[in-house]
This record gives C-alpha cells, structure tokens and sequence, in this order.
C-alpha cells in the first residue's frame, strides 16, 4: 500500500460568487522511498496540493490516507501530532524563527513531542551535521546565507525522523548555484531512503527527480515515471561535489 | 511543549522588548504597590485605633453619667437623687454580671501649682483605688493611694507624666527624668503630696519615634521640637492618661465639695461613702454640698454578656434612683463601631482604586498581547507547522501574559514598600503602617488572576490561527 494516497482531492475556494477550483478532483499515490517533483506554472495549484499533502490545509473534496491514517477524520490534535512526527516541511521563504539559534530551531520540534532537552539536542546537532551546519549551531538564522538557512531548515524537517518530506520551491529563493546545492542534499537524502516530494516552476530541476507530476489548472496534467519509462535516472548535474 | 519551557519561551518574548514589556507591568506595579501601602495603612489605623481602645480601658469599661428627666417624669423632679454612693453600694452587692464598680467625683477648674509653674490637669477626679485597674494605669513610681488614705482623707494624689511635665519639666527639657514622688504640689491652694506617677503612656509610633530620637543621640536644638512633635499627635487617649491627676474620692469630698461651701452638711439622703458622718456637722440645706458623684464606672465581666449585665445594672439603679432615669449608659462600642466603618471605608476606597489600577493594568496586557500576537501570525504558523497544538500555543500566549503580571505584581510589591516608606514620610504623625503577608499574597494573587484573564482572548485568538493563513501572512 502507498505510503500516500490521494483520491478525487479537490480544493476550492470562493470568491465573491466565483468558484476557483485550486485543486480539481486529484487522486495520487506516493510510496515510501520516493522522490517526486512536482511542476507547474504558476496559481496551478502545486502549493495548494503541497499544503493539503503536508496536513496544513484540509481538502474541499475527496479523501486523503497518509501512513494508514485517515488525514480527513483526524482532529486538530491528531494533525499537530501528525506534522510534528511524520511530515517534515521545507518552504520557499525558509520560515525560520529569528529569535531562536540555529540550534533552537532544528530542536522546535521535538519540543512540541516532548523530547528531553538533552536528547533534543543531540538529535538537532546529528541533523545539523547531515546538512553539514553543524559549526554553526550558535548562529541566528539572519546571520546566515540563504543557503545555509534554507539548509537549516531542512535539519528541522528531519529532526522528527519523519515519513516523508515536502518541499515547496526549496530553491525558489535561492540563486541557481546555492539551488543546485540544495539540490543535490535532496538528492542525497533520497539517496539513503528517505520519501521526498518538492515543488518547482524550473523543468531542470524537475528533470533530476526519478518520478514528475506535472499540473495545470488544478488537474495532474502529466505522471512521468522514470522508472516505469525504463529511463536512466541519473541526474544531469554532478554527484556529489560540496560548495 | 511542557510547562517550564513555556515560560523560559514568556521570559525571552518579555526580554526582546523589554521597554514595551516594562511599560505594560506598570499598571500591574501600580495596582499592586497601591493594593498593598493602602492595606498597610488602614492596618496602621487599625492598630492604632486598638490601642487607644485599650488605653482607655478596653470595651468592656461602661461609665453611667446623669442625665436630663426625661418629660413624662417632670412631675417627680423632686425625688431624682443623681448618681450616688448608694448606686456603688448597691451595683456591688447586687450585680454579679458587673465588678470593678468605682465611682468618680470630678471638680473642675482646678489649678495644680508648684514653684511659681501652674497647670490646668484635664482630669483630676476623686475616685477609689480600683480605677486603676478600671483604666488600666501602671503607677512606675511610688504608689497608688489605698482604702486607707480615702478613709483617712489623706491629701495624696497621683498624677501621669503630662503633670509632672507641667509641674516640674519634661525629661526632654531637663535632660533627665524627675521623679516627683514625695514632692509637694498645691492644689486649688490645698497642700497635697505626690505618692505616685503612672508611667509614660504612648502609641507603639511615638515610643518608637522616641527610642529613635534616644539613638541618635540628643541635639540640643532638636530633641525638643522633635519630642513635641511626638506629644501633639493627636492621640488623645494617651495624653488625657497623661495629664491626669488622682486624689482619693473622699479627700475630694471633703476639700473640693463639702469643705467649698464651708463646711456645710449634706442633707442626710444620700451623701457619699463614710463622709456622711463628718460632712454632717451644721449648715442650712441652700448651702449644701453636692454630694452626686460625676461618673459611675464599671466592667462587664464578660462582654458576650454586656446586654444582660446593662440590663442589670439598670434594674438595681432603677431601684436606687426611685424609678426615674435621671442616669446613662456609656460604652465604648459606639466608638469603636465607628472606627470599625472607617475602617472599612477605607479599605473599601482603597481596594476600589487599586482594583482599577489592577483592571487597567490588565487591558494594558490584554492589548499588548493582542499587538503581539499580530507581530507573530508567521511564527505561530511555523509552530503549528511543525507540530505545535492548539494547546501548546494557547498555553505560550498565556504563560507569556502571566509572567507579564508576575513579575509587575512581584515590582509591585517591591514598589509598595517604597510607597509605604514614602507615605510615612509625608505623613510622620500618623499610624505606623503594616504591611501584612495576607495583603501581600492577596494583591500577588490578584496581579496573577489579572495576567491569566488578560492572556486568556489573545491566546484562544493565537491558538486558534490556521498554519497556512499564518503562514500566508506578510
Ligand atoms: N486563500 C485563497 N483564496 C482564494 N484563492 C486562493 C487561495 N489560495 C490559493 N488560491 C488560488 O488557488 C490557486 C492555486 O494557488 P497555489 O498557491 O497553489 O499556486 P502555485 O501553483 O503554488 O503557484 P506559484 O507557483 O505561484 O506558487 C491560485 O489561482 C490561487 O489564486
Ligand atoms: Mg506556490
């Protein structure tokens, strides 16, 4: 069974009488160890499906199962737990807290699963070591480089050792370099196993992922499998040299 | 998110805007502090009040005084006798629920003189020994006149510290204190001698205020004023003690009533105690002395009892005084209930401002929580993003609004005793304040319920923000 499964999802919203469709009668299935990308232009509805997948918004339509639970029968207090343990989240404007370290941050969400202080930070500074920001643990986020807090961001979403990760244009806000290098961390955490889906407007970026879904008008325009298509999955760019 | 990491998150919000945060606790600082120095002042008062309570002999002290006939006894004018010895005799032997029955023969303008000084005592009465105890006077010096000296008549008299000041000088102006036990003073131009004098009576202010002036040391052109100071407070109960002057009853009958009018005699009804026999010697009945006494004195045995002890007494002086009631009761519970009612009245007033200041305090933090949490849409997005409940944030917002108000009541009574320290300096003369543990506690308690209440509206509007509206939010 998939590790996701969306069927006949549909998200829409009303404006002044005027029904906009963001999602329209989606079904999509994500198995464990996948990495997905998903493309489209612009108010095609990629975020929206982001949200509804990452358990931040709920469906108008259809029903969603995520690691055997039923997301739309949850309650608010379910969902919390839900996005604290099993989803990790990446977003294109870092979303970090200013206040709080480098260290701080990546430890948030064990806080809210209850994690001893002292584990909390062992496991914030093994994740932080993954994406090799271990040495700047003490940083506030604004003392960083884009890179680098979009990295921290990502030592947050996997801190919780989660199913699978969402990433919504991880490298939207970066210059294409800096992208290519988050990249290639994705590409590396899915290398070892984990689930991943992200979110990009760039076919390039798109091209690196073994499976792409492509959507338009709030429909899954086009589900290419590279696998299934028997075509190499070797990314274009090169594996894996460091900035 | 477990409860101590919540208000170590309160403290860092408070300390990355300090200015807005200090700004917001004052009125939970002011609230407090005012909640606390106005209960420490009504305390004072209270306290104050109590001892002059007991200084003047405590509730349970009754004093029977004349009164007018009333109109439908007009007609047995005639037959009215006063208060007399016989009501002592009589309340001695047949009110049990009584004791410490004294009576007390009052002359009025009377000039004590010694060496060239003169004064005016505001009490000088005849009386029996038992007015000591009756108004809980300690003679320091010397001794009380006994039932000896009355029956004697002996001319020996008592006199408080304000007499002697008067007579002989105060220990501040002399520099050391005079004893004058055995010292010959003339009253009225009678020849009396002195065998005793109460100690110094004061409020627990004014002997600390003295003890303090004794510390610093004596400064000559000071000490007297600051004394003074001390001496005109206005507590009046201290002061009458003070200038009090005590003969025996029957010396005062016989040199300030019967032996005014020249020996005249006593019309033979109801003249007082034994002095009957040696009053009784010639003169025409115009010319009689008085022989009504000026205040009757006694102590209810048990104040739960004081209605049926007045009741009591009333019936044997009914008797006594031939059915007409020419005489009245005077407790000292009129008195204190009105200083109950000031008491709190003022407690009232008091708490009414501070329960504002606290109110307002609490919409201050109420509307800082507000603007907050429209500063942090996006940083509850991202906790709710990641995991944090509903719950969890609703607690944050709180405990944030609480420690607010903890650390402005914790100020505040750090402030109240500021203010109490700032109040007595202003008004030196009046009652020490106290600052109680209760009032403490209860205003510390107040400032808490104030933050939860204030917390409570910005923490269900926080925890309830949807994670992607929040996020969505520039
Ligand atoms: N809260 C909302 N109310 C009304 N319409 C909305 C709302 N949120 C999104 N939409 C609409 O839903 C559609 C999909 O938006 P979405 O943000 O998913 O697009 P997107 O594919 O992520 O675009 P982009 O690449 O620009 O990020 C858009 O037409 C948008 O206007
Ligand atoms: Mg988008």
């Amino acid at each position: 069974m998939a590790l996701v499964e969306l069927r006949n999802v549909s998200k829409i919203y009303h404006l002044g009488g005027e029904e906009i469709r963001a999602l329209d009668d989606i079904s999509l299935d994500i198995d464990g160890g996948e990495f997905i990308s998903i493309i489209g232009p612009s108010g095609s509805g990629k975020s929206t499906l982001m949200h509804i997948l990452g358990c931040l918004d709920s469906p108008s339509k259809g029903t969603i199962r995520l690691d055997d639970t039923m997301i739309e029968k949850a309650s608010q207090r379910e969902l919390a737990r839900i996005r604290n343990q099993k989803i990790g989240f990446v977003f294109q404007f870092f979303n970090l807290l200013p206040k709080l370290s480098v260290l701080q941050n990546v430890e948030l969400p064990m806080v809210y699963s209850g994690v001893s202080s002292r584990e909390r930070r062992d496991r914030a500074l093994e994740a932080l070591k993954l994406v090799e920001l271990e040495n700047r643990a003490k940083h506030r986020p604004m003392q960083l480089s884009g890179g680098q807090q979009q990295r921290t961001a990502i030592a947050r979403a996997l801190v919780n050792s989660p199913k699978i990760v969402f990433a919504d244009e991880p490298t939207g806000n970066l210059d294409s370099h800096t992208g290519e290098a988050i990249l290639q961390l994705f590409y590396k955490l899915s290398q070892e196993g984990r689930t991943i889906a992200l979110v990009t407007h760039d076919p390039e970026i798109a091209a690196v992922t073994p499976r792409r879904i492509e959507i338009r008008d709030g429909k899954i325009a086009r589900n290419v499998d590279a696998k299934l298509a028997g075509a190499g999955s070797t990314p274009k760019f090169s594996v894996p040299t460091q900035n | 998110m477990n409860f101590l990491s919540a208000i170590s998150v309160g403290l860092k919000e408070i300390w990355a805007n300090k200015f807005r945060s200090m700004l917001t606790m004052l009125g939970i600082v002011l609230g407090v502090g005012s909640l606390v120095a106005q209960s420490a002042l009504v305390k004072g008062l209270e306290n104050g009040m109590k001892e002059a309570l007991i200084a003047i002999g405590g509730l349970e002290k009754v004093y029977i005084t004349p009164q007018a006939i009333p109109t439908w006894q007009q007609h047995r004018k005639d037959q009215a006798v006063g208060n007399t010895m016989n009501d002592i005799y009589a309340l001695q032997r047949s009110a049990p629920l009584v004791h410490l029955v004294t009576p007390e023969m009052q002359t009025r303008e009377v000039t004590v003189t010694r060496a060239g000084k003169a004064f005016n005592p505001w009490h000088f009465v005849g009386t029996w020994p038992a007015a000591l105890e009756l108004n809980q006077h300690v003679v320091e010096h010397g001794r009380m006149f006994n039932a000896v000296d009355d029956e004697e008549a002996r001319s020996v008299c008592v006199i408080g510290t304000g007499t002697r000041d008067a007579l002989f000088g105060s220990p501040e102006e002399i520099g050391r204190e005079i004893i004058p036990v055995g010292e010959y003073v003339n009253i009225n131009n009678q020849r009396f001698r002195i065998i005793g004098m109460f100690e110094h009576y004061e409020s627990e202010m004014d002997r600390k205020a003295r003890e303090q002036a004794l510390e610093r040391g004596p400064e000559p052109g000071q000490s007297g004023p600051t004394r003074k100071r001390g001496r005109t407070s206005g507590r009046g109960a201290f002061e009458w003690k003070n200038n009090t002057v005590y003969i025996p009853l029957k010396t005062m009958w016989l040199k300030f009533r019967a032996g005014a009018v020249g020996g005249g005699t006593g019309t033979g009804t109801t003249a007082g105690s034994s002095t009957t026999a040696s009053v009784s010697a010639s003169a025409g009945i115009d010319t009689a002395p008085d022989p009504r006494l000026s205040t009757v004195y006694f102590k209810v045995i048990d104040l739960d009892q004081m209605n049926n002890a007045l009741q009591q007494v009333k019936n044997v002086l009914t008797h006594t005084h031939n059915g007409i009631e020419d005489f009245a009761f005077n407790t000292q519970e009129n008195w204190s209930e009105n200083i109950t009612t000031a008491i709190r009245n003022a407690r009232l007033s008091g708490g009414i401002i501070a329960a504002i200041s606290l109110l307002v305090g609490g919409v201050g933090i109420m509307n800082i929580m507000l603007a907050s949490i429209t500063e942090r849409v996006r940083e509850i997005g991202i906790r709710k993003a990641i995991g944090a409940t509903f719950l969890d944030v609703f607690v944050q917002i709180l405990v944030e609004s609480v420690v607010i108000a903890v650390i402005g009541g914790l100020a505040g009574l750090l402030a109240s005793k500021g203010l109490v320290e700032l109040l007595s300096l202003v008004s030196p003369t009046g009652n020490t304040p106290v600052m109680t543990v209760d009032a403490m506690l209860l205003a510390f308690g107040f400032s808490v319920c104030v933050g939860i209440l204030a917390g409570i509206i910005p923490a269900f509007k926080a925890a309830r923000l949807n994670p992607i509206q929040a996020l969505r939010y520039e």
